[in-house]
This record gives C-alpha cells, structure tokens and sequence, in this order.
C-alpha cells in the first residue's frame, strides 16, 4: 500500500535570525527612547523610567502608538530606529 | 522516406466498453494494414483485444489524461507535425475515411456510440491532476512511514487545534481548489500575527484541515479576505488578552446553496458547513500566520468560538432587513461578515407582545455588555431569534424602528456610571459625570437574526473591548 502523502499546511518558513544590536557600553549620552503602547497607565510608568535614564546620563525621547491594539505603523518604528540607540517598550496595563 | 507524411494513428480503447469489443475485428484489420504506425492503448486490461498482440498498457491513464480522451474507442490520427483528427465512438465511414481503408469494420454496424473513459470516472480527475500536474501545488509534500497513523501525524505535527483534523492529502486539496477560478499561487494577503504571505493553496489546505466540503471553499476564501481588512484588525484580535475572536455571519443565497442552518439551534453544532467554515480561518491563522494559543495568542481564557463560530441569518421575513442589507449589499449578494465578539448572553423575555416592550426588555439586557457600568467600551450583535422578530413585525415596526426604539433605552444620564459610582471602583471617566451616554458608539450595534421558530428567546454577542478604529469591527465581504 502506498504510504500517506500529505501537503504542508504551515507557512514552511524557517523565523529570521535577526542579529542583536550590540549593548549599549554606557547609557552615559546615549539616546534611548519610550515608546508608550497607549494602555492605560502607560504614561505614569515610563515617567518614572525617564527619571531613572536621565540621572543615569542619558537623553530620553518619547513616542507613542496610536492603539495598542495595533501594531506600531512603519513610519513609527523608522523614526525611532534613526532617533534612539535604545529603546524601551511599555508593554502591559 | 519523408517521415512528416506518414500517417500515424492511435486509437484507445478499453475492455469494459461494449463498443471496444465490438470493433475488435477492425482494430485488427487496423494493426494488419499499419503495423508500427498504430498504437492501442488500453485503459483497464492490458490483455485486451486478445486477438492483438501489438498493444500499450494505459492504466496509468497517463497517456489518456494527457490527450484529452474523454470517450472511448478515440481514433486518433496524426502526421509528422501533430494530431490532425480524431473521432470517438464507432462511426464507421468516418474511421473509413480517417484511415483510409475502405473495407475497415465491414461486417459491423454502422455507428455505436461509445463509453465514458475511465479519465472520466468520478473522483478520477482529481487522481490525475494529482499524478500528472506536477507543478500546480507548491507546498511542501510530507511522506508518512508505513506505521504512522495519519490523523495522529497531524496533531504530532502541531497542525490542529485541538480536535482531529482531516489529512490534507494533494486529491482532497485539488477538490477545494477546483471550486474557486484562482490560481493556486496567488496570494491572497498577509496572513497575522506573523505577516506571512498566503496562496490560494494554503487557504485550500488549511480548508481540508478543517473539514470543509469543496463547495464551501469560495465563502472560506471570502472569510480570510474579510478577516485581512484593515478596519477587522486581525493581528490584534489574536494577540488580545480578551475574549475575543472572528463571529462569522452569512447571508444570501450561498447559504442555501451550501446547506447552512439558520433554523434550530443555528448558533450550535451539527451543521457541517457552518462549523468547518469558521474553523478553517482559525487553522489558517494558526498554521500558516503562527497564532498559537500561548504563544502570540495571549488570551487570558479565550473562549469556545475560537475553534469556530459561523452562522447563517434567517432571510425568511422579506420585511426585516437582513444584516448584509444593512451593510449595502442586496438579498441576492451572498456575505460573510465578521465580527470579533464572543457569546453568547441569553435574553429571556416571555411576556413582552409589543415591540416597545421588547426593546426596553433587550435594551436593559444589552446594558450588561462589558460592565454595566461601562459605556461606548465595545460593540455588539443583538441575535434576535424569529419569534422575537414576530412580536416586533406584529407592532408594525421595522427593524430600522426597533434599532432606534433601542438606542433611546440606551441613552441614560452617566452620573451612576462614573468610577466609584454604586460603590465599584469600575466605571466611566469622572469627565463623563454630567453628560448622556450611549451604551454602544454610533454603528456599534449590529442586529442579525437566526434561530428557531418557537423560543422567545434572544442573544448578544459582545465585542472586542479595543472597538473601532482603536482595534477592530465588523467587516462584509462579497463572497
């Protein structure tokens, strides 16, 4: 009997390995960005971080998503990858 | 010799054909006058016609798939540069006169018509596009060992959402695909969470996955299509900690067409159609976007309808405007809108004989969607089952009428809303104190009706808490 041939369902893609960005030697001058996901409280616990970035010696930008519940437009995403080294993400509620 | 002018003939034949047998004699007399210029193919009995020893084995049916044959005997007859003529059946002046041989089949009939050949055999063509079309499926094909069991190779293989799934074998993918005129390769979008690029293809095999007959794939095509607009926000609605998923609902004729329920018990099991339909863009985005439960899916409990939810609307009252209507569209456009919500919540009311009475019932019901302390937080369907329809039809109300009969018991002062309000924290913004709201935002109640005709009994549907343009809502597509 012929054995069971079946087609592959899934996507057959192999996830990128993306190279990680070497760390950061000091966050002294560094620019490091906040992007806040527009959930509730957000604003609060970013304002909190930028103090701690800012007496550490770095320079604080902040952005934010229109909705959280969407991902971040492209033009966003651009921006802050030309404007900060870093970037910090305030994820949850 | 200048071969270009020789004739060459074919012909094919196959022993379960009366007319095959019957024109053994002028095969042979065929096979006397040309030799090596003819060549018999035969479809089922290698040892058929006996009295010929010159014969080829077509039971492959690669040659018969190949030119085409759908009757046997075909005579065919060709030179140097090709084919230049064939005929089917028995005929016999015309075989005279393609042959050239006068005295062929003397003592025979004039005309007997033929058999269907064996190309033609339900179920066959599929066999054949499978065998022969090596290059019209793309996806990767997976071998089984002879001791693998194929249903449990597709759980172990991570491709099911929990219930055994069909296998997707290429015959089973070739049927779904034949019902839609787009070419397998085709991409049809982007699939969330993980923006993968999706063929025509993967739709049809993730429809096999899921159970679909072929002839529900062109509302399954419409259901990715539908979940792909942008104003639907598929991505979030898989990443969401909520509740909440796709609500598929059909209208029009297809529905019929494809034997959906949208009588007893529409919102539940037992309807194959409605069931494997849903199920099937769930599977799409699970294998082919990788939207799995615990990993980009972060549901905090999910809910039921994430393996499917699909129904069909009850069309049978021409006076209530169907929800493909109220989306633009005609009673003969067929729809599948979705809709990311999650249900349902029952509304009981025996006692209510008029339709001003029934919308403050529903609309007290509809307070509670969310919180009911919370208002504008997400949209909803009111599934307003066929009796209900009949007290409201009965006061001579539209639907039109009933929808705002609804708004206006869903517009309160928001004092007791406001956070702390009633002693719960949970609640409306301080800044709302002093102003009217509306339980659901302008559009953000959406009226379809489904069901049984003896219940008095209707149901919400609530929706996604990141309603509107901030996350998603309800999308129509022409199927």
């Amino acid at each position: 009997m012929q054995n069971t041939v079946m087609l592959d369902p899934t996507a057959e893609l192999k996830p990128t390995e993306r190279q990680v960005l070497p760390r950061l030697d000091t966050l002294s001058g560094a620019t490091v960005g906040l992007l806040d996901i527009s959930k509730p409280r957000g604003k609060e616990f970013l304002d909190e971080i930028e103090q701690h970035l800012i007496s550490l010696g770095a320079n604080v930008k902040r952005y934010m998503k229109p909705t959280f519940a969407r991902v971040a437009p492209q033009e966003l995403n651009q921006k802050i990858s030309v404007e900060c080294d870093a970037v910090i993400e305030g994820l949850a509620d | 010799m200048n071969q270009s002018n020789t004739k060459k003939f074919v012909v094919v034949v196959k022993r379960d054909c009366p007319t095959c047998e019957l024109i053994e004699p002028a095969l042979k007399q065929l096979t006397d006058q040309y030799k090596n210029d003819l060549i018999i193919y035969v479809q089922d009995d290698p040892s058929f016609p006996e009295s010929i020893e010159q014969k080829a084995d077509d039971t492959s049916l690669e040659f018969s798939y190949t030119h085409n044959i759908e009757i046997v005997p075909t005579l065919i007859c060709s030179n140097g540069d090709g084919e230049v003529a064939r005929t089917f059946g028995w005929d016999k002046s015309e075989w005279q006169r393609l042959t050239g041989i006068d005295s062929l089949g003397e003592s025979l009939t004039d005309f007997k018509p033929g058999c269907g050949s064996k190309t033609q055999d339900p179920g066959m063509e599929e066999q054949l596009i499978a065998r022969f079309e090596k290059n019209l499926l793309s996806s990767r094909s997976i071998e089984l060992a002879e001791s693998e069991d194929e249903m449990e190779s597709c759980f172990d293989r991570g491709w099911s959402d929990g219930l055994p799934v069909i296998p997707p074998t290429a015959i089973r993918v070739i049927r779904m695909l034949k019902q839609t005129s787009r070419s397998p390769d085709e991409i049809i979008g982007k699939i969330p969470p993980n923006k993968v690029s999706c063929t025509v293809e993967k739709v049809a095999i993730n429809a096999v996955l899921a159970g679909c007959k072929p002839e529900y794939f062109p509302v399954v095509l419409a259901s990715v299509e539908a979940a792909l607009q942008d104003e639907f926000c598929m991505h979030g609605l898989l990443c969401t900690t909520y509740f909440s998923s796709p609500v598929m609902i059909v209208n029009g004729p297809i529905t019929k067409e494809i034997g959906m329920n949208s009588g007893i018990n529409a919102l539940g099991q037992g309807n194959r159609a409605s069931a494997t339909i849903g199920r099937a863009l769930q599977l799409l985005i699970r294998n082919v976007g990788g939207g799995i439960p615990g990993g980009i899916d972060r549901a905090t409990m999910g809910n039921p309808g994430k393996y499917t939810f699909c129904f069909a609307e009850d069309e049978s009252d021409d006076g209530w405007a169907t929800l493909a209507q109220d989306r633009g569209f005609t009673r003969l456009d067929s729809i599948i809108s979705l809709f990311p919500g999650e249900g349902l919540q029952p509304i009981v009311d025996q006692k209510s004989r008029t339709a001003a009475s029934l919308a403050k019932s529903i609309a007290k019901s509809l307070q509670t969607v969310v919180n009911a302390k919370l208002y504008g937080a997400a949209d909803a369907i009111l599934v307003v089952s066929p009796e209900h329809r009949r007290v409201i039809r009965e006061s001579g109300w539209t639907k039109e009428n009933f929808r705002e009969a609804l708004s206006e018991n869903l517009t309160i002062p928001a004092s007791d809303l406001i956070i702390g309000a009633q002693g719960i924290s949970e609640g409306m913004p301080e800044v709302f104190k002093d102003q009217v709201v509306n339980k659901f935002r302008d559009d953000g109640l959406h009226i379809a009706s489904t069901g049984a005709k003896a219940g008095m009994f209707s149901a919400i549907i609530s929706g996604w808490v990141a309603r509107g343009e901030k996350g998603g809502q309800l999308v129509s597509q022409k199927i």
